[in-house]
């Protein structure tokens, strides 16, 4: 059957108007246009009804240059109202036509009017330091980020990293000995370098022996549990000068750290956050715009192509998930050398599974991964924040990016496509 | 599993299986009858001697003391590194299996083992890999805890009742991942992952809770279940406090029974298995492939959740955060060291619990922390998990090579 395609055939062409096509797409604008309307009810009912007084959000600190910057005063009652009726407008439009390619940028303005009116709510005749609580999500989240950004190192050549938390928690851990014992500096390369360790370890059983990767990740876990657990209490309970480094402190960027909020949120933070941003505009880079991204996506896709055409897929692998271990040994010294100066069992609380949450998030891309990652540290942040202005129950919004999470995955946010050899060894013929 | 003791096969036969070996794999993993059960039993023993050694020698290192007489006196350090270790290890072995109290801990640490290990067992069956015990155990906890407290019955209504809420709360925050899976193609593994966090939080927000919480305290600690629902000791009518173990190890051997059953003798059981074998050819078959993963983790969550309320009825009377410990995570470690089966899951949980036990006493005779017990066991798995490893460094001849037994993320 010969298939002769004229303009009239294609509804993109030749009805501009009708953004919507498959049914899957479909069902999904019409889940969305629903949630929205509930959601606008919801903050009619919730965040609308019986609310008085004006919300206050602090956006400078007072050692900030221009700390006289005034301050957002909104009434709580009314922005609700607001946000209510705008997201029922939204919700119709998105009934009625959809919005096509701009679908998820919509969903993301819903969710951040939603939260915005949440936080009118909870601030509603207080003050929350606006900048206090987005500082705080920054230094939450960087831990998180490094984390997401291994694990789009190792899953971008197909090797499934579920030992994100060992590395982490490893990296906290000999960050915080070495650092006690030398200086900080060499505790960061010695956190790098326990990342590296482990994710050698991953790399031999997951490559080489072709051991299970996940089985693999979750042994590395309880391992790196069991022993930084083990040596916490025969090395540092005894001798306590073993366990307090001295921390990396904020360092200001000149001229930058200066504009109002934005400064004091990006620019007057840790080393950790400036690495961040490096890492993360170095892996987009690297990933989509060089030789080696390029090869590295193609041992990912598919591994018997990139090695027909002569690249060494176990070389890019190896390469790739020590790279990545680095990152999250790095990363997991950010919670002793970059935050307390001392280890505490379990420390890392389970960050590296929120990284991998923020990884598939963020749909294994770099920049993306960053953002989950902050989103889950702006959610802890708020959480700890809110805790002190108003009596809720602070476990569901800790709860919030798992949710979140298992939406994603469960393709209610589009379909999240993982390297489509991800988790398989590849066996040389 | 696959029998290679006979017929000696050449080092890399396992990448291109012959036709008879891979039909007499296929047999076993249909059947479920295993051929030889001394290849089966070598590997893990193996595997636990080596971790130990393995773990004698953190011990030594990480004792700085020790260290530092290494560098003047090497013979007395020595010997000093070996009793050590004789002291840490026979405080193991005595808190393991020294006194009837000691194998009263024992199986009572082996009890929740039993049914998380056995969750996971399931999960690997069917080529679904379950970390979701932990989460799976607090809603079956949770469940049997409303239910023990709500009501005040005879016993003979308010024990089963109890185990049902929880073994039914299990199975539904376990088959939510298999839902999941089944409609939208989510990987178990990270909707597992996810619900454990989920249902750890509702466990602390519902400790808060009025309701929950027991009167006249503000730490967030449970009411108590009403005696009615306690689970009898085994031993009650010895009159020795000590004596903890109770009906939950006699439930939890019932329960890998009817797992066995379940598996191997049932159409169920069987569809379970061709899954996991090949879920394309299960499809072709005329298997609802979609039926079986929400059923595959409605029974493990179920299983889990049963361990929940075991540990609850029998052990805690009542919740706190932690009660769950990491006995979900340590099932991955059972359900490989035991094969993935029933049987070999509760050998498993009786070793495991051992080392538990003992590990209790260790920490509590000696510098040796409990700590070790979890190194000790990531590095069981790892062993059992690449037995080329095992092979290398004792040169015996294992069981199949590659098991893949996750299948990426999609």
């Amino acid at each position: 059957m010969v298939i002769v395609t004229t303009t009239a055939d294609r509804p993109g062409v030749d009805q501009p108007e009708e953004v919507v096509r498959t049914p899957a797409e479909l069902r999904r604008a019409r889940v969305l246009g629903i949630v929205y309307i509930v959601m606008a009810l919801g903050v009619l009912w919730f965040f609308a009804k019986g609310t008085t007084g004006d919300a206050t959000f602090g956006l400078t600190r007072p050692q900030d240059r221009f700390s006289d910057f005034p301050d957002l005063t909104v009434p709580a009652a009314g922005s609700a109202y607001l946000v209510a009726v705008v997201l029922a407008f939204v919700g119709t439009v998105q009934l009625i036509r959809g919005f096509g390619k701009w679908t998820n940028a919509v969903l993301a303005v819903v969710l951040t009017l939603v939260l915005f009116s949440f936080l009118a709510w909870a601030a509603a005749g207080k003050s929350i330091s606006m900048v206090g609580m987005m500082r705080g999500a920054i230094s939450l989240g960087v831990p998180i980020a490094l984390g997401a950004l291994s694990g789009v190192l190792c899953e971008r050549v197909a090797v499934i990293n579920i030992a994100i938390e060992g590395m982490l928690l490893g990296g906290a851990f000999t960050g915080a000995l070495v650092g006690s014992l030398f200086n900080s500096w060499l505790g960061l390369v010695a956190a790098t370098l326990t990342g590296v360790l482990l994710a050698w370890i991953l790399a031999v059983f997951a490559i080489r022996y072709r051991v299970d990767q996940i089985i693999v990740g979750v042994v590395i876990n309880i391992f790196v549990l069991g022993l930084t657990g083990f040596l916490a209490f025969r090395l540092t309970e005894r001798n306590p000068e073993l366990n307090s480094a001295s921390v990396f402190g904020p360092i200001g960027i000149p001229l930058l750290k200066d504009i109002p909020f934005i400064g004091p949120v990006f620019f007057d933070q840790n080393l950790f956050v400036y690495a961040m941003y490096i890492f993360t505009v170095a892996l987009t880079f690297g990933l989509f715009r060089t030789k080696w991204g390029l090869r590295s996506r193609a041992v990912g896709e598919h591994p018997k192509a990139a090695d027909t055409l002569g690249v060494n897929v176990y070389r890019m692998r190896y390469l790739n998930v020590m790279l990545g271990g680095a990152l999250a040994g790095f990363g997991g010294a950010f919670f002793t050398l970059g935050a307390v100066g001392r280890f505490d069992d379990n420390m890392t609380a389970g960050r590296g599974f929120i990284a991998l949450a923020a990884m598939i998030f963020g749909r294994w891309h770099p920049v993306g991964a960053v953002s989950g990652a902050l989103l889950f540290g702006f959610a802890d942040s708020m959480r700890i924040r809110l805790a002190l202005v108003r009596p809720i129950p602070s476990e569901f919004l800790a709860m919030a990016p798992y949710i979140a999470t298992i939406i994603v995955v469960a393709g209610l946010v589009g379909r999240a496509r993982p390297p489509a050899a991800d988790g398989q060894p590849y066996i040389k013929e | 599993m696959s029998d290679r003791t006979e017929a000696p096969v050449p080092e890399d036969a396992e990448a291109t299986p012959d036709g008879d070996d891979n039909g007499r794999r296929f047999f076993e993993d249909i059947t479920g009858i295993n051929v030889d059960w001394r290849s089966a039993a070598i590997v893990p023993l193996l595997a636990v001697l080596t971790a130990l050694v393995v773990g004698a020698f953190i011990v030594i290192l990480s004792d700085t003391e020790l260290l530092k007489k290494f560098g003047s006196e090497p013979l007395a350090a020595l010997g000093d590194s070996w009793s050590l270790i004789a002291e840490a290890y026979s405080a193991l072995a005595r808190g393991a299996f020294g006194s009837v109290d000691a194998w009263s801990e024992t199986l009572v640490s082996a009890t929740p083992l039993i049914f998380t290990g056995l969750a996971v067992a399931i999960g690997f069956r069917a080529g679904l890999f379950n970390i979701g015990g932990q989460g799976q155990l607090i809603a079956g906890g949770m469940g049997a805890l409303i239910i023990g407290f709500s009501f005040n019955l005879p016993s003979i209504l308010h024990i089963p009742l109890a185990l049902i809420a929880g073994i039914l709360a299990g199975a539904i925050w376990g088959g939510m991942s298999g839902l999941l899976k089944a409609r939208s193609g989510a990987h178990e593994v990270i909707t597992t992952i996810m619900l454990n966090f989920i249902a750890l939080f509702l466990m602390r927000w519902a400790l808060k809770t009025e309701f929950i919480r027991v009167e006249g305290r503000q730490d967030p600690i449970s009411k108590t279940i009403e005696t009615s629902a306690y689970l009898p000791r085994l031993f009650g009518f010895l009159d020795n406090t000590q004596l903890r173990v109770h009906l939950g190890f006699v439930l939890a051997l019932l329960a890998a029974w009817f797992i066995y059953w379940l598996l191997f003798k049932t159409t169920i059981g069987y569809e379970f298995r061709a899954t996991g074998y090949n879920p394309d050819a299960a499809r072709y078959g005329g298997m609802n492939v979609t039926r079986v993963y929400v059923l595959v983790m409605a029974v493990a969550g179920g299983a889990a959740g049963m361990g929940g309320a075991v540990e609850i009825q029998g052990l805690h009377h009542s919740v706190v955060d932690g009660f769950q410990g990491t006995l979900g995570f340590d099932a991955i470690a059972l359900a490989l060291l035991g094969r993935s089966h029933p049987v070999g899951v509760v050998l498993a949980s009786l070793l495991f619990g051992a080392l538990v036990s003992g590990g209790r006493t260790m920490q509590a005779q000696t510098d040796v922390p409990i700590d070790l017990i979890l190194v000790v066991q990531a590095l069981v798995i790892m062993f059992i998990a690449a037995p080329a490893l095992i092979r290398a460094i004792f040169r015996v001849r294992t069981g199949k090579e590659v098991e893949q037994l996750t299948r990426g993320w999609s």
